[in-house]
């Protein structure tokens, strides 16, 4: 394999965690094969980014113009694309990410999406995905062409590793074209709601399982009665059910509460992997439900049998 | 070269010819304006196993999963596009057009669009379709739509069975035209859409976007209606049209599995990461070591 490309995520002046675990998964992709590492950093006054990247890359090609500023698929698009067909490297990673969804499959290229692992057998690329809500996994394989775009997958790499870059960097001067048809706005931060999920010690968190918005004060005062903060997946807030503030997952919130009660969720891995660190403990009827592949203790058995036992003997005990 | 033009997709060779005229403040070329804009929107959905609350199992070829036992529905971002673009037809006039790529099967998907109101439904099968990947998809549902006028194609993000949430952005670059994605707000302006995108921790990205496009959907955009069997009934006879292969035009070796470039191997059960302590199942038992777990971990204190 030649040249693996790794395309820098970062907003508001960061770098984005992702873009770590693609030069990590990047790395020893290149030791593997005798490739090389390269980091693309496209932006606008991002030449301090450029020196924090120089430990990790063989080069850093950066692009810099004022037409980069805000991210614009479009624009990263074509400049991404001129960078492709002029360095023809092997392999380009892009986070699968609300950045790397908007420009990947715009590429003309095999590509393959929101991937958890990637490895070479017999030179040639094997991608690892997952299918139907997590529960299966699928080895995908490409099919002749010398340029492949592959989305990883955040949160599922080491962002710390071995510091092993060349530290080459590149300016390049690239003609931008202005696009007209698509134009950033504004970023809108996240409302500052009643509660932060981010502080709790304890979670109780509820999932589709609850079946109907009337379940969720069952919860609530599950909730309550040990102690804990009221959180909740996806698909709750979805319907209305909870407000936003109370969503554990890459959407919403990051925890790292000391327990993690999960009651009928089924385990998205964009929920799961923004648990971070605790004790987690599920209630789900189904055995190979994803939750019970992270989670410390398991009760497989349906919510509604085991919740208000479970209400009831902590209400003894707060009675004393 | 631009092919991104403003105004309503009517044919490529036109859509191509016509001026930028996007931000330039003029709208004289546009088909909107802000009084009286008419969307025609084409929504794009999916039929798929409802795997969430299911327990899966592999075929012996490992390609596959078994479908037998499984209850399919239509994609859930996909229920939520359907009720944006009903919601988008009423707030500004217009009409929508579902198509669903698969067997005979998506006619009940084709049905639930009606329900909640799409006027028309198109079904492309052909037994050369199985084994597409997203671009291939892409690829036919292009074929298909060249030929029709439209302000907007709405489909959902990301399907739950695949998932690779590539058909909307590869859809949009075989059209020539711009598309966003994860998209939970839409609002039409004069020949422009204003749309807002979900980005990670909680935070919104607005960009306006020149119509005709296409926009990936999220959930949570909207409350997407309940479709009752009653309701279904009612639009059983209406009429679906129905394309192959051949009646769009295409060869076999443009689709499914050989006109795609990538291929699955195999599936298998993702390996647990942790080892786990299975808890009783009998409520009682299964309180009292929750209630231990949690005085260990220092809770009800």
């Amino acid at each position: 394999m030649g040249r693996i490309f790794v395309l820098i995520e970062h907003r508001k002046g960061a770098i984005r965690d992702i873009t770590w675990e693609m030069l990590i998964k990047g790395r020893e992709l290149a030791l593997r094969s005798g490739g090389e590492l390269t980091a693309l950093l496209l932006g606008y006054q991002i030449r301090n980014l450029a020196e924090k990247l120089v430990q990790r890359a063989d080069e850093v090609l950066v692009v810099e113009d004022e037409k980069l500023s805000n991210f614009n698929g479009e624009i990263y698009q074509r400049v991404l694309s001129k960078l492709i067909s002029e360095y023809k490297p092997a392999l380009t990673l892009i986070g699968h990410t609300s950045f790397g969804m908007e420009l990947a499959g715009q590429l003309e290229l095999p590509i393959t999406t929101d991937c958890i692992d990637l490895c070479l057998e017999n030179g040639a690329l094997k991608a690892v995905r997952q299918m139907y809500t997590g529960k299966v996994n699928a080895e995908i394989s490409f099919i002749g062409a010398p340029s492949y775009i592959v989305t990883v997958r955040p949160d599922v790499f080491p962002a710390e590793g071995q510091q092993t870059g060349r530290g080459e960097i590149k300016y390049l001067s690239l003609p931008i074209e202005e696009i007209k048809y698509k134009k950033f706005i504004e970023y809108i931060e996240p409302a500052v709601g009643e509660v932060d999920i981010t502080r709790a010690d304890i979670l109780v968190s509820v999932g589709q399982g609850i079946g109907d918005k009337k379940n969720i004060s069952m919860i609530a005062e599950l909730s309550e009665l040990m102690g804990g903060v009221l959180a909740c997946s996806r698909p709750i807030v979805d319907k209305k059910w909870l407000p936003k503030e109370r969503q554990v997952g890459l959407s919403g919130k990051t925890v790292k509460p000391k327990l993690y009660l999960a009651i009928g969720i089924s385990g998205a891995f964009q929920h799961i992997s923004q648990i971070k660190g605790g004790h987690i403990i599920a209630i789900n009827k189904d055995p190979r439900a994803p939750i019970f592949g992270v989670a410390d203790y398991g009760i497989v058995e349906d919510l509604f049998k085991i919740v208000p036992v479970l209400t009831s003997k902590l209400k003894e005990i707060k009675a004393g | 070269m631009d092919r991104k033009s403003g105004g309503k997709y009517k044919s490529p060779r036109l859509a191509f010819s016509e001026c930028d005229i996007f931000f330039s403040g003029s709208a004289e070329h546009s088909s909107f304006s802000n009084t009286g804009a008419i969307v025609d929107i084409i929504v794009c959905v999916k039929r798929v196993p409802d795997t969430a609350g299911a327990t899966i199992e592999i075929a012996d070829d490992a390609r596959r999963i078994r479908e037998d036992g499984l209850v399919f529905d239509m994609n859930d971002c996909d229920k939520y596009a359907v009720e944006e673009a009903v919601g988008l037809k009423k707030k500004y006039g217009g009409s929508v057009t579902a198509i669903a790529l698969g067997t005979e099967d998506v006619e009940d998907i084709l049905r639930m669009c009606f329900v909640t109101g799409c006027d028309e439904g198109i079904r492309l099968t052909d037994k050369a379709f199985q084994g597409s990947d997203a671009v291939t998809i892409a690829r036919i549902l292009h074929r298909l739509i060249q030929s029709m006028k439209f302000d907007l194609i709405l489909t959902g993000a990301q399907a739950t069975d695949d998932g690779y949430g590539q058909v909307g952005s590869a859809l949009a670059e075989l059209m020539g035209i711009s598309h966003a994605t994860l998209v939970i707000g839409i609002e039409i302006l004069d020949g422009k859409a204003r749309v807002h995108r979900e980005l990670e921790g909680g935070m919104e990205e607005v960009v306006e976007i020149r119509l005709p496009a296409v926009l990936t959907i999220q959930t949570g955009i909207n409350i997407p209606r309940y479709v009752s069997i009653r309701a279904l009934m009612k639009v059983a006879q209406k009429e679906i049209k129905v394309l192959d292969l051949k009646g769009l035009g295409m060869r076999e070796e443009e689709v499914g599995e050989s006109g795609s470039n990538t291929s699955i191997e195999r599936l298998f059960l993702p390996p647990l990461t942790k080892e786990m302590e299975i808890l009783p199942s009998d409520p009682g038992e299964a309180a009292t070591r929750v209630v231990k777990i949690l005085k260990d971990k220092g809770g009800l204190v």
